[in-house]
């Protein structure tokens, strides 16, 4: 799916807890995230804390959108 | 000859979805698939230790997990090492691949391992080891255990291993010499009449196919973008209105989040199968950040979250299928406006 949205011509990123199968995939931009039951959260952390963990990684999501890449990138912070 | 066998928890008779978090543990003697090898070896290996780990532990603590696995196998000094067959079971596959190259390239031990051919560990290692081409699912069972313990003998006794096609391993990329029948030149003008004809031929080199996509440009001013979720984690209004198939999913769904700023557990919740999806039913948010995007849009920080978002199940679905939802999905965004995407997978 990634590389499709990609192809039609939209940046896309994608956001996982496996990065390897994200690179076999082929996605470009590849933002890392926490456990695969719950890639943007912690349930483990308070909800406030949580919330900021989300955020983080969203945010790096959206810097990797604004990042030109020439090659498939995984952006850790 | 001494085998020690490598399967998931799921295979070891521990639990499904809900133990996937399991560290790695081993049984003295057969579990599981162990028994149809010990049939299929026919008394010339056996199977002395079993070890079993959690897909989620194995995926999730890489490094940690196959340094505790290589122990555990040193500790039993075997001929052959045997992981799965894990079928199109993707956290497996990788678990399997992983772990097999692990023990042929740190300890010199012959490796086998199966899965079907869509599964990421396909990609991820065939290079690497031999990994006999199974079915897509544990139906396959029969056939890929046998395929795979003739294949552990052969390894295990130095014999020659013949072609993918004669042993029924997907195609590593190595080439061997070989003494042909005929001479280059007679077989080039046989396939090409073959060709002309219309009849099936095959071809003694075959191409790479790569199918990498370009990166596009990034986004200019993301406080004006329309930024769109997709995610093949299988959140869904609760209820699951499309009734998306919890794995090998044939469809994809879109839904209008105008006016949603949090997912809870009232609201959203998971179809997807093959992960716990206790904290995705919880707060869907830890799957599709809808909150998060909602607070930067009202601060300015991007454009606007696009009123629609996109689901599918990507578990065990077939990659024919992926490809038509991404590409039906794109073209949908298009219209619409949408400048980037965010695509979380679980």
């Amino acid at each position: 799916m990634v590389k499709e949205i990609e192809r039609a011509g939209l940046p896309v990123v994608h956001m996982c807890t496996i990065v390897p199968i994200s690179k076999t995939v082929g996605a470009n931009r590849i933002v890392p995230t926490v456990a695969i039951p719950h890639p943007l959260g912690n349930p483990n952390l308070s909800r406030a804390e949580e919330k900021a963990l989300r955020r983080k990684l969203v945010e790096r999501a959206l810097k990797a959108l604004q990042t030109p890449v020439g090659d498939q990138t995984v952006f850790e912070e | 000859m001494r085998i020690v066998h490598y399967i998931n928890q799921f295979f070891g008779q521990i639990g499904g979805e809900e133990k996937a978090h399991i560290p790695p543990q081993i049984r003295e003697g057969i579990v599981g698939p162990g028994m149809a090898f010990k049939q299929a070896l026919r008394g010339e290996a056996e199977i002395v230790a079993t070890i079993i780990c959690g897909d989620s532990y194995f995926a999730e603590n890489e490094a940690k997990a196959k340094a505790e696995i290589l122990n555990m196998v040193k500790k039993y000094y075997p001929d052959i090492f045997i992981a799965g067959p894990a079928f199109n079971a993707g956290r497996y596959g990788i678990a399997c691949g992983t772990i097999a190259k692990a023990v042929k390239d740190e300890l010199g031990i012959p490796v086998v391992t199966g899965m079907y051919v869509e599964n990421p560990g396909v990609e991820m290692f065939r290079r690497d080891i031999y990994i006999i081409s199974t079915k897509n699912s544990a139906a396959g069972m029969r056939d890929a255990v046998l395929k795979m313990a003739a294949m552990a003998l052969k390894l295990a006794k130095g014999e020659r291993i013949g072609s993918p096609a004669d042993e029924g391993y997907v195609e590593r990329g190595i080439r061997v010499n070989y003494f042909a029948g005929e001479r280059g030149s007679k077989r080039a003008v046989d396939m090409l009449i073959k060709k002309i004809k219309g009849e099936a031929f095959l071809t003694e080199f075959k191409m790479p196919e790569f199918d990498r996509v370009i990166p596009n440009p990034p986004v200019q001013d993301i406080t004006k973008a329309k930024i769109a979720l997709v995610t093949s984690g299988g959140i869904v209004p609760k209820g699951n209105p499309d009734r998306i198939e919890a794995s090998s999913a044939s469809k994809y769904g879109e839904y209008d989040i105008e006016g949603v700023f949090d997912l809870t557990g009232e609201t959203f919740e998971t179809a997807h199968g093959g992960y716990d999806p206790v904290y995705a039913n919880m707060d869907a948010d830890r799957v599709l950040p809808v909150d998060v995007l909602r607070d930067l849009e009202m601060e300015g920080r991007i454009g606007s979250l696009h009123r629609y978002y996109y689901a599918t199940v990507g578990n065990g679905t077939s990659v024919a299928n992926a490809k038509r939802f991404g590409a039906e999905i794109a073209k949908k965004l298009l219209l619409d406006g949408v400048n980037a995407v965010i695509l979380t997978s679980t």
